[in-house]
């Protein structure tokens, strides 16, 4: 029988992020399905987890953020299920929980995957992208465990013929030995436009702009898109520090990139290379970003922008 | 106050970077420097010692030209240096590097207790950004990772952390690991002056024996993964670079529309 693969599926108030249905899905691949949900989550997320395949729920609970309990409480579900990946989406918080899982079970481990397969006698190959996405890696795992962080829209999400009903079971995570004390945490208020890292379309604003973001929203709108945005126009406080696409911000690789504004360096670059298809407008015909755009547009994004917004509306005007 | 500062040499960002062909990063083409994310660490533990006194120690582990880094950290007002240099470190794995950084950090407060470490958040020819935490589970040490602020006050190091949902406040008690990003602080550019001073300081060298360590632990035979290939991306196909003449939004939408992107 092939060793079950578990998959922690992150969640916002019980209801699973879309990373991780990705997750799920990549797993049914490797062995049985069992999701892990860190805090409360409930028959919601029950459901939908089944419906995506997996045959059981197993919730930790205190919600937590500290690495080393939760690596704990993961290993010894590992240990119970006798689970040979655990499969988690490659967030900052996650990326430091998978290194110490790793160590506890003794896992190869593997952060910002952006593929998954498995090898002859079961071993699992990823797939990750190197220097500012220039280069494509593939390696094998080389322990008996591994634990693997991949990015998300590594693959599309799609639920299962018939939705399995998961057995839910909940276990304890044991914070009293945690010496780290969280004294204050406040979530991010949500935009009410797509989580920038999940996000299928993203339009990215730059010093270009000048502060003025309107033109970049509002084609965003239009495309149903996530609003990113280069570290100049962070650090000047145009938008928040949570919209930074790059090395030192959020790494991205949507479908489709729209850059406005944005010049192509390559600190911003390693946060968005691998995005399927690249439009940049930019009113420098030389700007580095052009070497890396499908579609390169040399002009005034304030002009450009909104005729696009204009024409996207009247070609689509369902949407 | 004593802080030891992690760092690593790399490849420059700004250089031509690829992978020998047996996967390994390329180290052959010249042009490395201190990871730049590190200088934000060197930097947020030089202030923590201008405030509360004490000194800094720069520590690396890498071939013989990763010694460049360490005497970066020294120009920017470190005070001692520590290079773990081996031949049996190459192919090294980010487990085998957190425990030759352990050893050396444990042999550092051979001389004196280690109040904090501090590290970058992730190097930039990294593949991983995981060292931080797999340093502070070999040191026993609680974490404090991601910082956009430091500050240590009464034994105790608080750092603000910007998370994917969330920003969080933590407080860790000293002795502990701190990673910071580059919101921290902008790193100093250090001056003539300094750049003289740290000619003429001595960095110890140290091999696997001198930390205890055995050849077998680390390196490539070590590694829990193995890079199978290693291609460079094949340039982008069919691209198109247009100049505006008026109409370049409604050409953006009828190609976003063709491509079926919308
Ligand atoms: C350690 C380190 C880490 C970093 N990490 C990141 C990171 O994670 N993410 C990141 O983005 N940056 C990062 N940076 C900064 C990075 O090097 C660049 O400085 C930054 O990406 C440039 O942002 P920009 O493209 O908005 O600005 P610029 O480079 O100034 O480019 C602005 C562009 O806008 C164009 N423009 C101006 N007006 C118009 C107009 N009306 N219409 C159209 N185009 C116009 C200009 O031609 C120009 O090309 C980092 C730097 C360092 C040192």
């Amino acid at each position: 029988m092939t060793a079950p693969v578990l998959v922690l599926v992150d969640h916002h108030d019980g209801v699973p992020r879309a990373s991780g249905l990705e997750l799920l899905t990549a797993a049914r691949d490797l062995g049985p399905v069992e999701a892990v949900c860190i805090g409360e989550a409930g028959a919601q997320a029950a459901a939908e987890v089944g419906r995506f395949g997996a045959g059981a729920l197993h919730v930790l609970t205190p919600g937590t953020t500290a690495p080393v309990a939760l690596a704990a409480a993961l290993a010894r579900l590992v240990e119970t299920t006798g689970a040979a990946t655990v499969l988690m989406s490659s967030t900052f918080e996650n990326k430091e929980l998978a290194a110490h899982l790793a160590l506890v079970t003794d896992a190869g481990l593997v952060v910002d995957a952006a593929g998954l397969e498995t090898a002859d006698g079961g071993r699992v190959v990823t797939v990750q992208q190197a220097f500012a996405a220039t280069w494509t890696l593939r390696s094998e795992v080389l322990r008996p465990r591994a634990v693997v962080a991949l990015k998300p829209n590594a693959v599309p999400a799609t639920p299962v013929d018939t939705p399995f009903e998961p057995t839910v079971t909940t276990h304890d995570v044991d914070v009293s030995a945690m010496r780290e004390r969280v004294v204050e945490r406040t979530p991010r208020p949500t935009s009410g436009r797509p989580d920038l890292t999940e996000a299928q379309v993203v339009v990215v604003g730059g010093r270009g702009t000048e502060g003025d973001f309107s033109a970049v929203e509002e084609l965003a709108d239009v495309l149903g898109a996530a609003v990113g945005a280069t570290r100049v126009a962070t650090d000047e406080g145009w938008i928040g520090h949570e919209a930074q696409i790059g090395q030192t911000g959020v790494t991205v690789s949507p479908r489709l990139y729209v850059g406005a504004g944005v010049s192509g360096a390559v600190h911003h670059r390693g946060g968005m290379q691998a995005s399927g298809t690249i439009v940049a407008v930019n009113a420098d015909p030389e700007a580095p970003i052009f070497e890396i755009a499908d579609l390169g547009v040399v002009g005034d994004l304030f002009t450009i922008l909104p005729q696009a917004a204009a024409e996207l509306r009247r070609l689509r005007p369902e949407g | 106050m004593k802080i030891v500062v992690c760092v690593k040499h790399v490849p420059d960002v700004q250089g031509d970077r690829g992978f020998t062909d047996d996967g390994t990063v390329d180290r052959g083409q010249g042009d490395g420097t201190l990871n730049e994310l590190d200088e934000n660490a060197v930097e947020a533990a030089v202030q923590l010692v201008e405030q509360h006194g004490g000194e800094v120690t720069v520590l690396t582990m890498g071939p013989a030209d990763a010694e460049d880094a360490v005497r970066r950290g020294l120009q920017m007002g470190a005070a001692h240096a520590v290079h773990v240099q081996d031949d049996a470190l190459e192919g090294s794995d980010a487990f085998a590097t957190a425990s030759v950084l352990a050893a050396a950090v444990r042999r550092i407060a051979e001389d004196g207790a280690v109040d904090l470490v501090v590290t970058g958040m992730a190097s930039l020819d990294g593949l991983m950004s995981v060292l931080p935490s797999l340093l502070a589970a070999r040191l026993d040490l609680p974490q404090a990772t991601l910082a956009a602020e430091v500050t240590v006050d009464g034994g105790v190091v608080r750092v603000r952390r910007e998370l994917d949902h969330a920003t969080e406040v933590l407080e860790a008690p000293l002795p502990a690991l701190v990673s910071v990003t580059d919101q921290a602080n902008q790193p100093r550019y250090p001056n003539f002056k300094a750049i003289m001073a740290a000619r003429k300081t001595p960095v110890t060298t140290w091999s696997l024996a001198d930390l205890g360590l055995d050849a077998s632990e680390v390196g490539a035979a070590g590694a829990r993964t193995r890079v199978l290939e290693a291609t460079p991306r094949p340039p982008r196909e069919d691209r198109v670079l247009i100049t505006d003449e008026g109409d370049a939004g409604v050409r953006i939408a009828q190609y976003l529309v063709e491509n079926r992107l919308v």
